[in-house]
């Protein structure tokens, strides 16, 4: 049985958290792999911190990724790492908004990202864009992550999206190399 | 019985969350109507249902949603009727003589528990209630058994003409997992009503014949979950054996590969026999389940030697590493994890000006279950109880009757709209019947939604669950046909907390049977329709 890869998303309520998780559990689907997924619902829109396991491979038995054993943490909310940063595994990955940070451009924090306009980041798809800079990582072909985005979001947010989402990747592989 | 399709659109596969395949199993079987109430973690199957094109309704409360889904299936129907853990304690009345009665059609009861409470104020295990009313129960352990187990529950439901439970749980009904869909038929409805007096009528000339039936029913039905493809072996080499049911059953097979594994489909009732036989195999036996210790007991009364889990982990639901402990006998301390941000009323709910003229005034609150329920947080720290829905109304008038009256005119009772209609209504009543002589003070707090399960609709907002108008309850015109003489509607906004305060001091001096319904939209929906028309959002 091959590895299964264990991606938590964490933030608050509100910054799509969910959605994000239901993309990437799409494009493994559509990968034709094994896929579950697992969150608890209720009280994310009032603010509370929200996050959302995303577990694929050959077979995945628990929706629930045991503490300590996710490959990937993509935290949305800088504020969230530190209650979230257990689960990670030694040697896994953690992602954060800090990826599209750039000192000489004058990006510093989260704020200066999304308020910056040569970039086309912004609060409302930062979720689609760590997603982007997740994939270089990811043993997951790129058409079935963009399959995931169009599946999951409306029409008309397609095109935002699919800019964002090459955004973070070229991003990552900046970072990478 | 359930017919297989053979339908090209057979095999289809999905992801789904447990509550999205009972609803699309439902559908596929032609289920005449689903009926509940909101409750986290059931309340998306009538939604998904509805989504699909079924005929889905929220009842005020669960106790209504039950009765009908008991006349629908008297009609000969396939009802669906959905709702939270402890909504079955309000609908249990119906579901323990329903189950003395032939139900004609197929009753199917989704009970959604919440181990660990997720979202809830507590973590009964309905298991007991399967055993309680004399009901069978089936507990899938991923999306694609929540929508065979649909089907499978039908088809008890209809061959013994008894109510089945379907046993959800916050993971199994939250977690998408893949479903191969598209694999049932629809049943036929009824062509005409089938008269059966002693079946239906539970006097007890009838109900004393229809209790010896059930016992019947249920013996037979307990000689054929001994055998039948829900009561399942996985081999395993390893020498400890474990029997399971539910999502525990996946943590199971992640912690410990190579345990043979008797897993239950039904958890009642219990295949006792192919329990003592799959126990007979191994060296050890331990039963891994969440909540009470219900299969242990029960298999320890047949005389199998199970062992159970630690006490320890009675509380809470469980996980990988949590079964990893219980089959290694751990019992030291779990880690604590580290706690994330609590939620909070947004920014600009208007049940946050109620909370804090409540807290200037140094009321004592009787308060309920809601979004509002939040006022009992910092800063407001104003609600000085909460058990269930509805008993804000009673447990107010309780104090205002024990307490001395310099107190007892202090007391005030919060509710939300959509409690107010579940279970406020007999509150009401009793505090005409029965005043208190300090009076009393009943505060609706309207926000023209149920928002803590996620915006539903209710009768009091007069639309129904897929948002279209209806007949609307109007509180005030109601809590004045039940004799309350005084009643201010006020927009909490508009009025200000200071304005509330001065109100409610008046209300209160005032000794009268009151009622003040703070009535304002609630932030969520006027935020969701502000998005709406801006446009991008990635939520
Ligand atoms: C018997 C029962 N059924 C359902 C629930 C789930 N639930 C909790 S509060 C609530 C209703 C909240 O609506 P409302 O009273 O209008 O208050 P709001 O959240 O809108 O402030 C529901 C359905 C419950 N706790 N108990």
């Amino acid at each position: 049985m091959s590895k299964v890869t264990n991606v938590v998303f964490a933030g608050l309520g509100g910054q799509g958290v969910l959605k994000v998780s239901d993309i990437l559990a799409d494009a493994a689907v559509h990968a034709g792999l094994d896929v579950k997924k697992s969150e608890l619902h209720g009280m994310s829109q009032r603010g509370g911190s929200v996050s959302s396991d995303v577990r694929f491979g050959d077979e995945v038995f628990s929706p629930m990724i045991p503490e300590g054993e996710a490959d990937y943490l993509v935290v949305l909310d800088e504020t969230q790492v530190d209650v979230t940063r257990h689960l990670l595994r030694e040697g896994g990955v953690l992602i954060t908004p800090e990826v599209f940070y750039d000192e000489d451009q004058g990006i510093e924090d989260v704020d200066d990202l999304v308020a910056d306009e040569d970039n086309p980041v912004t609060e409302r798809n930062l979720n689609v864009a760590l997603l982007g800079a997740l994939s270089v990582r990811l043993d997951l072909p790129e058409s079935c992550l963009l399959e995931g985005v169009r599946a999951n979001l409306p029409e008309r947010l397609h095109e935002m999206n699919l800019e964002v989402f090459q955004y973070g990747v070229s991003a990552a592989r900046k970072r990478l190399s | 019985m359930v017919q297989q399709s053979t339908k090209a659109s057979a095999g289809l596969r999905r992801l789904l969350s447990g509550d999205e395949a009972v609803a699309a199993a439902a559908r596929e079987l032609g289920v005449s109507l689903g009926t509940g109430y909101p409750g986290t973690p059931s309340t998306e199957v009538l939604e998904y249902f509805a989504t699909l094109g079924g005929r889905a309704q929220w009842a005020p409360n669960e106790k209504v949603a039950m009765e009908v889904g008991v006349g629908a299936a008297f009609a000969g129907a396939r009802a669906l009727v959905t709702m939270k853990h402890v909504g079955l304690n309000v609908a249990a009345d119906v579901l323990f003589t329903a189950a003395y009665t032939n139900v004609q059609g197929g009753l199917v009861v989704v009970s959604a528990d919440d181990p660990g409470m997720a979202s809830s104020q507590n973590e009964q295990d309905n298991r007991r209630y399967a055993v309680a009313a004399g009901v069978p129960m089936f507990e899938p352990s991923d999306s694609q058994e929540a929508y065979e187990m649909t089907a499978a529950a039908f088809d008890v439901a209809e061959r013994w003409h008894i109510p089945v439970i379907l046993r959800l749980t916050t993971r199994l009904c939250h977690a998408k997992t893949l479903v191969d869909t598209g694999r049932f038929t629809a049943s036929a409805p009824p062509e005409t009503f089938v008269r059966d007096i002693p079946g239906r009528v539970m006097i007890p000339a009838y109900a004393k014949p229809a209790h010896r039936r059930l016992r019947a029913k249920l013996a037979e039905i307990a000689e054929w979950v001994e055998t039948c493809a829900w009561t399942r072996t996985v081999e395993g080499s390893g020498r400890v054996g474990v029997i399971t049911s539910g999502v525990s059953y996946a943590h199971v097979r992640e912690a410990i590969a190579d345990a043979p594994v008797l897993k239950l489909g039904m958890t009642h009732p219990v295949p006792i026999e192919a329990a003592r036989a799959f126990a007979q195999t191994v060296d050890e036996c331990i039963v891994i389940e969440e909540g009470d210790p219900y299969l242990e007991e029960t298999l320890r009364a047949a005389g199998i030697a199970v062992r159970g889990k630690d006490p320890m982990y009675r509380f809470g639901e469980l996980s990988v590493q949590r079964v990893r402990r219980i089959l290694a006998g751990d019992t030291s301390a779990e880690p604590t994890p580290p706690r994330g941000n609590p939620p909070q009323l947004c920014p600009t709910c208007p049940h946050r000006l109620v909370f804090q003229a409540l807290s200037r005034l140094n009321c004592i609150v009787s308060g309920d279950i809601g979004c509002y329920t939040l006022g009992v947080l910092p800063p407001f720290e104003a609600m000085d109880c909460c058990v269930c829905m509805g008993a804000s109304i009673g447990a107010g008038l309780g104090l205002r009757h024990a307490l001395p009256d310099e107190e007892a005119r202090r007391v005030v009772s919060v509710i939300g709209d959509s409690t107010f209609v579940h279970s406020g209504l007999t509150g009401l009543v009793e505090m005409v019947y029965n005043p208190p002589t300090t009076g009393h003070l009943v505060m609706v707090l309207d926000n023209g939604t149920t928002a803590m399960t996620g915006l539903q609709e209710h009768p009091g907002t007069g639309r129904t669950l897929n948002h279209e108008p209806t007949n609307r309850l109007d509180i005030e015109r109601v809590a004045e046909a039940i004799g309350i003489r005084r009643i201010h509607t006020v927009d909490p906004r508009e009025l200000g907390s200071d304005g509330l305060e001065t109100l409610i001091a008046e209300t209160l001096a005032s000794g009268e049977l009151a009622m003040i319904v703070t009535r304002r939209p609630c932030a969520l929906i006027e935020e969701r329709v502000a998005t709406a028309a801006a446009g991008a959002c990635n939520e």
